[in-house]
């Protein structure tokens, strides 16, 4: 039997020969990442485990993105913590001022994950570089101290659902509405468990910024990866961001499948995801007419420079509406300065936007745009929990960039063919 | 590994950010994160809770974010075991790693109440309803897994191989 990507991946990390899922192997990582959240408590963990260094310095990478600029002393406490750690262990990737980014889109961007890694952050969605062809995982702060000191984890193999996407995407659906398709139809843990498996003719219209986007929320339908191939354009986004040396990648002809999606994307209309899961999904036309006080744009999911050229396409001489607020986060400094120098700032701030730093911030609730109670945001980032962006009375809905900009013109939930 | 309270029920796909809203993620002190357990799905829903009672949880227990607190915050406010039809995978592993008993029973979790008064042989994977008289069994945790836990966790586990 042949081997599906996840499988193969982890085949290259691992000194046992990988048979089946369920089976148990040991597996060297590429790199460990954790954040100004979950690596207080890693260190704390390092500690306990009285490990005397980190087992290489270079393949550690410890971004402060959550609660900052620090929204308040305990967080500035939290930030000042890893960065004691990451001095004391020489940690060369550690990111806090003015190069911290919101760390799924920065790592990327940086070259520092790509084809065929295996990479373990105490962040849910690491599941993003699978975009990349990685084989990518969330992990509790302890298993990454564990990572941090021993260099291996241990993974179950996991069984692999694809998802063959065909037909071609008509103007403004994106991968953010294929991602959210798919969870509305397998549900929050229908890949509990479980690794999706991206396949089919669509995929040669998506840029890696999207495919990362799809991986991004493999994690909402419970996943445990979600892997791309390895193909042309995955090489030329890592030659672009200074990563060379990878090579084509995808899965062999007889790899074993748990199960097969077939989605057919034409004709699909923009998705929303309404309160309070990810995958209560309905097209952006079937919905009652939903008003907004909020909009934000950013985000691991959606905060990368191609998102914000969607949105600025929308925005372009338009206003937002007079009783929405309007965030923008870039995700990244570099993409800050690109969106810059292409004038996406200008026309999100004539617009009567906010534009605020690079932060996961308000996404989950942190700070820069929590909503008060009764409050209803529709944001581009990827979890809708109850109170997940701030009182347990307020509501967010999940929504692509297009349908973002549209909304914060329209002030409520509108297709952006109608704006 | 022996434990006997109450029973708390709560519904399907109960997320990190019920478990522990991210606000109260900047401590990691296990007593801070106990008082605020649940608060996300309901203010004050620790109230209800005594040193020793039990969580009953839905599918997919603990879905969301891979915050370490979440496993923290349960035993934070006194509760050592966490029964429920499935959890989310990186819960599963972060309750193990935070020594905090996942037990695992599908279905059979329509027998365990809001209320019952319930008893937990951990080792054995046995649960025993005394309100309703009900025994449930839960799956076998994983070997490796058992491994883990029978060297004392995954920190015991680290720091036995970089001595």
């Amino acid at each position: 039997m042949g081997k599906n990507l996840a499988e193969k991946i982890l085949q290259k990390h691992s000194p046992e020969e990988v048979k089946k899922p369920g089976q148990i192997i040991p597996c060297r990582v590429s790199l460990v990442l954790a954040n100004d959240i979950t690596a207080p408590l890693a260190v704390d963990s390092f500690r306990k485990m009285q490990a005397p260094r980190v087992f290489d310095a270079d393949k550690i990478a410890l971004v402060c993105d959550h609660f900052t600029p620090n929204k308040d002393i305990a967080s500035a406490e939290q930030v000042q913590k890893v960065r004691l750690f990451a001095r004391e262990m020489n940690i060369t990737h550690y990111y806090e001022g003015g190069n911290v980014g919101v760390e799924h889109a920065l790592l990327p961007e940086l070259g520092l994950v790509g084809p065929g890694d295996v990479v373990v952050g105490a962040d849910s969605h690491t599941c993003t570089y699978g975009g990349l062809g990685a084989f990518a995982t969330g992990m509790g702060s302890t298993d990454i101290a564990a990572a941090m000191a021993l260099g291996e984890t241990w993974f179950k193999i996991p069984e692999t659902i694809r998802v063959n996407m065909n037909g071609s995407l008509d103007e403004f659906p994106t991968s953010k509405d294929l991602i959210l398709n798919l969870i509305g139809r397998i549900k929050v843990d229908g890949a509990l468990y479980r690794a999706l498996e991206f396949a089919g003719e669509t995929l040669a219209e998506l840029d890696a910024e999207a495919r990362m986007t799809m991986a991004n929320m493999a994690i909402e339908a419970g996943g445990k990866a979600g892997l791309f191939p390895v193909d042309q354009v995955t090489l030329d986004y890592c030659r672009e961001h200074g990563r060379l040396g990878d090579d084509f990648l995808e899965p062999d002809q007889q790899a074993g499948y748990c199960m097969q999606v077939d989605m057919q994307v034409s004709g699909m209309p923009p998705q929303v995801a309404c309160p309070h899961l990810p995958d209560k999904v309905a097209g952006v036309d079937d919905l009652q007419e939903i008003k907004v006080d909020q909009v934000v744009l950013g985000s691991c999911t959606n905060g990368r420079i191609s998102d914000l050229r969607q949105a600025a396409q929308i925005l372009k001489d338009r206003k937002v509406d007079k009783n929405v607020r309007l965030i923008v986060l870039p995700a990244t400094p570099k993409i800050f300065a690109q969106a810059l120098e292409e004038g996406l700032l200008e026309i999100f701030l004539k617009a009567g936007g906010i534009i605020g730093p690079p932060t996961c911030g308000p996404c989950l609730g942190g700070h820069m745009g929590i909503l008060a109670s009764g409050e209803t945001c529709l944001a581009t980032t990827n979890r809708n929990f109850k109170g997940r962006m701030g009182s347990l009375e307020s509501k967010v809905y999940l929504g692509s960039p297009y349908v973002a900009a549209a909304t914060a013109i329209a002030g409520r939930i509108i297709h952006p063919a109608r704006v | 590994m022996h434990f006997k309270g109450k029973g708390h029920k709560v519904g399907d796909h109960i997320d990190t950010d019920a478990i522990i809203p991210a606000r109260y993620l900047v401590t990691t002190d296990p007593e801070e994160l106990g008082r605020n357990c649940m608060s996300g799905l309901e203010e004050g829903w620790v109230s209800r809770v005594s040193r020793g009672d039990i969580l009953l949880g839905g599918k997919n227990f603990g879905c969301g974010s891979s915050r370490e607190h979440a496993p923290i915050a349960i035993l934070g406010a006194g509760i050592p075991v966490v029964i429920a039809h499935s959890f989310a995978r990186i819960f599963y592993r972060n309750g193990f790693n935070m020594g905090l008993i996942l037990m695992e029973v599908g279905d059979e979790i329509k027998k365990l109440g809001d209320g019952d008064e319930l008893e937990v042989k951990a080792l054995e994977g046995k649960i025993i309803n005394h309100t309703t008289g009900d025994t449930v069994d839960s799956l076998p945790v994983p070997e490796f897994m058992a491994d883990i836990l029978a060297k004392g966790g995954l920190i015991n586990y680290v720091r036995e191989r970089v001595a």
